[in-house]
Parts: structure tokens; C-alpha cells; sequence
């Protein structure tokens, strides 16, 4: 038991600081990397708790693919320079409001939705948690996920999916005038497509049209 | 005490698994140089040792005595930090390949999760040590493998899939005795070739070493880097290479079975079989290194958003219809 709170504590501890390390540290790339740090740990005390699977998938989707399109976009950003200019400049102060009364919103439907949530009953029925203890935590997670919360699940997906289309339509444009190379057309060139051997009269030449 | 105990019990598994896999990642550098030097007609390194076997460990103690040069404008912590986590990386995934029914280091339920989360960790290093060497050609590099990585990362999620679909379960031993009776590589050859590609892409191999493209790039992300920190990287590369030959062989080509289960064939033990199919795995990739041009850079993403992604998801359904069809399900 010592041993896990240790782990437990340090996880914690770790997660905490990097938090407030994302919000505190001046260079926004430090602040992607701590964040990264926040992920990891999180996943560490997921593991902790006995949800691996969960813990896994946090690596994977969030550190594993999120974090980097983060990172990337922040480091072609050179966003520290520019945070400072939008400090010092006067729009500063008309969008903080907003951004308060955005993320005031988003708390408060935060609140309703969680405690508005019912939890499926016998999940946390006793004499049936010693049945649920023999299955693998992946394969619990999916007896659940896809049979009684079925709808949950799809309508979420749903939602993913037309988000992916929607911020796909929002940044294609087509341009005009842009050279691409077809690689199909490239292979399938022939030698009679790009060499003729012509008959050259002495002191004549030959008259090339293309 | 107690925990003492403990303690000392898991370094001294630790270190046994951990120094044949740096020792072995030293021979297979020399291997790999081997290949292609004989693919190209060279003898390739062959002095150091008998055949030249201990070329690489001459190279890096040299490389630990070299002066390690940090650039005066990089950014210090991560520039440091980056070997150190492609290295860290490489290495502690090897703590749930099994290798043989009981000899695993932690035989955890989600086993191939772990394996690709730590797989999919990997692009930090190259990221970090591009973006902290300040410096046009390691970003350029970093940015490169960043975008590659996440982007061959997806086929091979999907992949995994498909042989998840077959076995039922997420545990790697599991993965090895589902295949008993079949070798994988047998029903989803084509994900094999896929996984293979897909291989080469995630470990920046040739032909899709874009990331380090010396012709372009100089070495890509490696370029700042010098002595032990550069030896790291490398290391650190050749160590992932191995781990996705272990994949490989543990998805398809059934981990530490013996190819027939007959009397010859069962009295070499399990972990031999395994290693050999991590080396026929890896002479492949030499293979291909001295065989294959370099990919440009749109060809690779084509490939990867829009002939790989399409064609695992497709083979997803049908193996799903398959085994629903026939009732082959594995349920337990």
C-alpha cells in the first residue's frame, strides 16, 4: 500500500505542477511540452486506478497524435513573439471579456451535464461487481459502451465525424494555377510519348513543333 | 525489506532483458551495414573483430569520447532531453514482449496498446531535438516526421485492428497462441505487407527517411547533435527498428512459436524462434534500405492518407464480415 500512494503522490503531484506549469511558463512550446506532461501522468493514475485500457487510449489519442498537431502548430507559430505584442496592443482588453463569458458558458454546461448524469444502476451493484472483476477492463468497456449507451456512443461519433468534414470544407480552397505532378502519368509515360527519332537531311535541319 | 526485495528482484529482470537488447542492437547496426554493403558489392565493415563484429562498439566508444557540442542559441533543457527520450523510448517498450509463454517482463492486459502508445511516443524525440537545435534543417526534418509519423501511425492502429479482430483479446501472449494453429501472415497477408510498409515509414527508414534525408536535409534533426547524444539518436533508431521486427513477428508471424509443431522444431525453445523471425524481419528492412530510392515527399502522403488508410479500414470490414459470417468470433 506504501508503494501506491507513493506512485499516487508523485503522479498527482506531477500532473498538479504541469497544469499550472501549461497556464504559468512564458514560451508557449514549454507549455505544449508540460502539457504533454499533464497527459502523461493523467494516464499514469488512470493506470493506477486499474482502467489500463482507458489509460492506454489517453496516450495514444491525446499524446500520440493530439499533442504533436499542437506542438507543430505551435512551433511554426513563433507565438511566444506574438503573445507579447497582443499583450502590450489595445485589442487585448475587448476580447478578454468574451473569452471569460465563452469559457463561463462552457463551465456552467459542464456542471449541468455531469450533474444531470444518470449512471446505468447495476453498474455499481455489488453482487455484480464481482462478476464484472473476472472480465478484462477492455472487454467490460465494450459490453457496455455497446449495448446499453449503443446510441451515446454512435450519436458521438456522428458528431466527431461531421466536426473532421466541417473543419475539412472550412480550410479547402481550391487554387488556381498550381503545378501538381501525378505520379500515375508519371509512370505510365512511354518512350514513344517523349522521344522521336527523325530523319535530319544534311544542311537542312529538321522543323520541331510542339 | 520486503520491498527491498522486490526492488532488487525487477533491476535484475530489467537488466537482463535490457543488455541483450542494447548488445543485439549493436550486432544488427553491424548487420545492416553488412546487407547493404553486400547488396552494393562492397565488403562493408569487416576489421574490428571476427567479420567485423565489433565495428559498432568501436564506434560508440568513440562517439563517448567525442565532445558534445550544445549550440549556443538552442533551447539547452529539450535539446538535451530529446536523445534521452528517443533512447528511454525505445527501450521500455520492450518490458511486454513475451518471449516465450512465461518469460515476459510485465504481462499486461493491453499489451499491444502499450506497444503502439510507446511507438506513437517516439515522434517526440525528433520533434524536440528539431525544434530545440534552433536551426532551419532540424526543424524542416522534425516538422517532416512529425506529420509522417502521426500520419503511418493510423494504417498502423488499424492494422492492429484487424488482428485484434482475429484473437480476441489485447494481452500479446494471447496474440502468440491465437495463432497456434495459423500463422496470421497466412490470412491477412496483404496487412503484412501494410504493416511492413507502414514499419518503415513509423522508424524513418529508408525509402521514407525524409526526416534525416542526407541529400536535402544534411541529417535532418541530427544535424546539431555530436558525441554520446548523437550516438543516443542512433541507437535509439536502431532500437525501434527492433522493437517493430518484434511487433511484426509477434502480429503475423506468431511470436515464439516454432513454425511446425512437430519433434525437431519443439526442442528449440521459444525465445529463439522469436529471434530469429525479429532477424528475418530486420533483413528485410535491409533489404529494402539498399534496394529502394527515397520517396518524395507528397508520394509519401498520398500513400499513407490515401491507398494505405483506405485499404486496412476495407480489410477491417471484411475480416469482421468474415468471422461473423462463419461464426469464427473469438468469444470468451
Amino acid at each position: 500500500m506504501i508503494a501506491h500512494s507513493i506512485f499516487f503522490y508523485t503522479f498527482s503531484f506531477i500532473a498538479i505542477i504541469s497544469a499550472v506549469m501549461v497556464t504559468v511558463s512564458k514560451n508557449t512550446v514549454h507549455s505544449v511540452f508540460f502539457l504533454i506532461l499533464d497527459f502523461i501522468s493523467i494516464s499514469c493514475l488512470f493506470i493506477m486506478i486499474g482502467a489500463e485500457f482507458l489509460g492506454m487510449i489517453m496516450l495514444i489519442v491525446y499524446v500520440g497524435a493530439v499533442a504533436v498537431l499542437f506542438l507543430f502548430v505551435v512551433m511554426m507559430l513563433n507565438v511566444a513573439q506574438q503573445r507579447n505584442q497582443w499583450f502590450a496592443s489595445e485589442s487585448s482588453s475587448k476580447h478578454i471579456p468574451v473569452g471569460l463569458i465563452i469559457s463561463t458558458l462552457i463551465f456552467v454546461e459542464l456542471i449541468i451535464v455531469i450533474g444531470g448524469w444518470k449512471y446505468k444502476p447495476d453498474l455499481f451493484d455489488i453482487n455484480n461487481s464481482s462478476q464484472l472483476a473476472k472480465v478484462s477492463n477492455t472487454h467490460s468497456l465494450g459490453q457496455v459502451l455497446y449495448t446499453d449507451y449503443i446510441h451515446v456512443f454512435q450519436i458521438s461519433g456522428m458528431i466527431l465525424l461531421v466536426a473532421m468534414i466541417g473543419a475539412i470544407v472550412l480550410t479547402f480552397r481550391k487554387r488556381e494555377g498550381v503545378k501538381t505532378q501525378s505520379y500515375i502519368s508519371q509512370i505510365s509515360r512511354e518512350r514513344s510519348d517523349g522521344v522521336s527519332v527523325l530523319k535530319v537531311e544534311s544542311k537542312k535541319g529538321v522543323k520541331i513543333d510542339d | 525489506m520486503e520491498y527491498l526485495g522486490i526492488l532488487f528482484d525487477q533491476v535484475y529482470k530489467i537488466l537482463f532483458l535490457l543488455v541483450p537488447v542494447l548488445l543485439s542492437v549493436a550486432m544488427v547496426v553491424w548487420l545492416d551495414r553488412r546487407v547493404w554493403a553486400f547488396v552494393q558489392k562492397r565488403k562493408g565493415p569487416n576489421v574490428v573483430g571476427p567479420f567485423g563484429l565489433l565495428q559498432t562498439i568501436a564506434d560508440a566508444l568513440k562517439y563517448i569520447f567525442k565532445e558534445i557540442i550544445i549550440p549556443s542559441s538552442s533551447n539547452k533543457v529539450i535539446f538535451i532531453l530529446a536523445p534521452i527520450v528517443t533512447m528511454t523510448l525505445a527501450l521500455i517498450a520492450w518490458a511486454v514482449i513475451p518471449f516465450s509463454a512465461t518469460q515476459v517482463l510485465a504481462d499486461i492486459n493491453v499489451g499491444i496498446l502499450y506497444l503502439f502508445a510507446v511507438s506513437s511516443l517516439g515522434v517526440y524525440g525528433i520533434i524536440m531535438g528539431g525544434w530545440a537545435s534552433n536551426s532551419k534543417y532540424p526543424f524542416l526534418g522534425a516538422i517532416r516526421s512529425a506529420a509522417q509519423m502521426v500520419s503511418y501511425e493510423v494504417s498502423i492502429g488499424v492494422i492492429i485492428i484487424n488482428v485484434l479482430l482475429c484473437v480476441g483479446s489485447l494481452n500479446l501472449n494471447d496474440i502468440v497462441i491465437a495463432q497456434q494453429n495459423l500463422w496470421f501472415i497466412i490470412p491477412l497477408f496483404p496487412m503484412f505487407v501494410i504493416f511492413f510498409i507502414s514499419a518503415l515509414a513509423e522508424t524513418n527508414r529508408p525509402p521514407f527517411d525524409l526526416p534525416e534525408a542526407e541529400a536535402e536535409l544534411v541529417a535532418g534533426y541530427q544535424t546539431e547533435y555530436s558525441g554520446m547524444m548523437y550516438a543516443m539518436f542512433w541507437l535509439g533508431e536502431y532500437a525501434n527498428i527492433l522493437l517493430m521486427c518484434a511487433m511484426g513477428a509477434i502480429l503475423f508471424l506468431g511470436g515464439w512459436l516454432s513454425p511446425l509443431e512437430i519433434y525437431p522444431f519443439t526442442l528449440v525453445p521459444g525465445p529463439i524462434w522469436l529471434v530469429l523471425k525479429i532477424l528475418l524481419l530486420f533483413l528485410l528492412f535491409a533489404l529494402v534500405k539498399a534496394i529502394v530510392p527515397r520517396y518524395r515527399y507528397d508520394q509519401l502522403m498520398k500513400l499513407g492518407w490515401k491507398v494505405f488508410l483506405p485499404l486496412s479500414l476495407i480489410w477491417v470490414v471484411f475480416t469482421a464480415s468474415y468471422l461473423f459470417y462463419f461464426n469464427l468470433l473469438p468469444v470468451n
